[in-house]
């Protein structure tokens, strides 16, 4: 009377098939697909060690002024132009100072990209610490996007080159000349670019925190503190990944354009804009300082953009596993 | 509607006269003084005298104040009288150019056709160019137009405007000697051999410009289009036998306009601002030009004045695009 029904082909197995899956995993999964991103990425890491590790390899001074060796064009210039004046060590050339180029863009480079990184991370700090408030604390919510829509309305190059111009003597007296520079571009670039970040983290708290494992922590007691650690800042993590690949490149294009108005670091410490800049008089004989430096400026910029694209496309879990 | 749009300009006033609070403190900690260029063998009495002629002697809220009275009363009253020919604001102080020593509203006239000419027209360039790139890689997701439309954009969106403009100068007037590398300002178009010049002189700035503004607005158009022709009523328009381009171009394109206008309009006070740096690098002797000269030049009441500008401009066209949402979207209703 009783027949053992058999049980149903999903039903028998004894465990999962697959080991489990974690979620960054699958995120890099999707990464991997981007092409543009993974070069991306590898350029990215590419020029970060390149301006971290080339100074050691090649070091020549980039201040050193060498007016013997003055003028020297790319080693590549022999191909097509014999009787260039080029040398085996100045490989980039040197500027109208015999300063050597190799070393200026791996020192500049430095510059620029620890500009951007610290102006990234202090604008992502600004831009997440305000919209978590804003978004978890009713109380605060009304003033602070009405302060970030006051920060949007700001214009921001113009006030960018102001308080360049109106803090810089204060700063650089204060912290030596390249250090106050440093702080002063970062912090200003930082102020004048938190907001979009805001808005965007604001937005995701107000959603998230009316789920219920928000309601189940604060039902055990939670404190807000630790809910805003423990439960909204790693479900608000990717949106501020894609800005912070959107920052970067902003951040670096914004240094290069304050040193190529002449508002940037002082005149003897080398930034890629800077190098762009001083080159642009003497464009017509020696194109190459001008296009090195902005190719480095471009790529860089052109990788984080890609790196940006490809992080929104693996974060978006409606776009992942198709 | 038109509630939400009173109450929203009434509102853009505090918050302007917040900004210009703000610029107005900030330039009061500049370092710079006016009297910097004056001969050391002038007497610091006359000095004194001089400093306070300029308005720059007095606390800065009674400074801040004056300013207000003169951008906001005795302007206007100007404008006017230069419209109708009224003498309202005779002998009226006006603000005043510390470097120039002229009215800086009129500075800023001079230099707005320049302005409007470059970057106006690059502007509309832009729209023309990136609405078809971005409707057509849309509606054909990941073909070769699509994917190369991406990388271009990719590249406009990466490659700052202070390298490509040397390069096009380096191509096309070292090499090639096509056009001139820097805008003349003072010519004037009165036939076509002029007219002709002037296309020549604007074709470099416009591309750089536009290259940016093109690479921006139709990534947005792209994805505005993405987002509505995966919708119901796409297929519902299909379904009931409507020729594909009526489909595209009047279902699709009218939805996906909305954000796109929008952007549109939040992106028109940069024609107004000028583009600094392209200004910059082509000579273009412009506003964004202009606020650059004044800053070098420490001409505080120059850089206020601007800079207000600049901010009630971007003020006022967020409140327009916000109006326009709410117009050409129904289902967005602000009370």
């Amino acid at each position: 009377m009783t027949e053992t029904i058999a049980p149903i082909e999903a039903l028998k197995d004894k465990g999962p098939d697959k080991p489990p899956r974690s979620r960054w995993k699958d995120v890099w999964d999707q990464f991997k697909k981007h092409k543009g991103a993974m070069f991306g990425l590898g350029f990215l890491m590419f020029i970060t060690l390149a301006v971290l590790i080339g100074p050691f390899l090649w070091d020549a001074d980039p201040q050193k002024i060498d007016i013997r060796n003055k003028n020297m064009r790319p080693i590549y210039t022999a191909i097509w132009d014999g009787d260039a004046k080029v040398g085996w060590n100045k490989p980039l050339g040197s500027d109208q100072l015999g300063r050597d180029q190799m070393a200026q863009i791996l020192s500049g480079g430095r510059a620029s990209m620890a500009v951007g990184w610290a102006a990234m991370v202090l604008s992502l700090l600004i831009g997440t610490a305000i919209g978590v408030a804003a978004g978890f604390y009713k109380k605060l919510d009304g003033l602070l996007m009405r302060t970030t829509d006051l920060f949007l309305a700001l214009p921001v190059l113009p006030l960018l080159l102001l308080a360049v111009t109106l803090f810089r003597q204060p700063l650089t007296s204060t912290f030596g000349p390249e250090g106050g520079m440093f702080i002063l571009i970062v912090s200003i670039i930082a102020v004048t670019s938190w907001m979009p970040t805001a808005r965007i983290v604001r937005g995701d708290v107000l959603a998230i925190k009316e789920r219920e494992f928000v309601l189940a922590a604060r039902s055990i007691g939670t404190l807000p503190g630790k809910i805003i650690r423990r439960h909204l800042l790693p479900n608000v993590l990717s949106p501020i990944l894609v800005s912070a690949a959107l920052g970067l490149a902003t951040a670096i294009i914004t240094e290069s354009a304050l040193s190529f108005l002449g508002v940037g670091f002082p005149s003897d410490f080398p930034t890629w804009g800077k190098m762009l800049a001083d080159a642009v008089v003497r464009m017509e004989e020696y194109p190459e300082r001008v296009l090195l430096p902005g190719i480095a400026i471009s790529l860089t910029v052109l990788s984080v953009n890609y790196l940006g694209d490809g992080l929104r496309d693996a974060l978006d879990p409606r776009i992942r596993g198709r | 509607m038109l509630t939400y749009a009173i109450r929203r300009l009434f509102l853009s006033i505090p918050t302007l006269l917040f900004i210009s609070f703000v610029i107005f403190m900030l330039l009061q900690l500049a370092p710079g003084d006016p009297m910097a260029q004056v001969p050391l063998t002038v007497p610091p009495e006359v000095k004194q005298k001089m400093r306070e002629a300029l308005g720059v002697g007095e606390p800065a809220l009674v400074q801040y104040w004056k300013w207000l009275v003169q951008v906001f009363w005795i302007e206007p009253q100007v404008a006017i009288d230069a419209m109708f020919g009224t003498n309202w604001s005779e002998g009226k102080q006006r603000v005043i150019s510390w470097q120039t020593r002229s009215p800086v509203m009129d500075i800023v006239i001079q230099r707005i056709p320049q302005t409007l000419w470059v970057v106006g027209v690059a502007y509309v360039v832009a729209i023309l160019i990136a609405l078809p790139i971005g409707i057509y890689s849309a509606y054909r997701q990941y073909s070769v137009f699509d994917q190369a439309g991406t990388f271009v954009t990719m590249i406009g969106f990466s490659i700052p405007p202070f390298f490509t403009g040397p390069l096009l100068i380096v191509i096309f007037s070292v090499q090639l000697g096509w056009f001139p590398s820097i805008y003349d300002t003072t010519h004037v178009v009165n036939d076509w051999a002029s007219f002709k010049e002037q296309l020549q002189q604007m074709i470099m700035p416009v591309m750089v410009l536009a290259l940016q503004i093109t690479a921006m607005l139709s990534r947005y158009m792209r994805a505005s289009m993405l987002d509505n022709l995966g919708q119901d009523y796409v297929r519902t328009a299909r379904a009931k036998g409507l020729s594909e381009s009526a489909v595209v171009l009047v279902h699709v394109l009218r939805n996906s306009m909305i954000p796109v206008v929008t952007v549109i309009a939040l992106g028109i006070p940069s024609i107004f601002g000028g583009a600094i740096i392209t200004e910059n690098v082509f000579k273009v002797n412009g506003i964004g030009q202009l606020l650059l000269t004044w800053l070098f030049a420490n001409d505080l009441p120059g850089v206020m004045t601007l800079t207000f500008i600049f901010a009630v401009l971007i003020v006022l066209f967020n409140l327009i695009a916000d109006i326009l949402y709410g117009l050409l979207d129904p289902r967005i209703r602000y009370d």
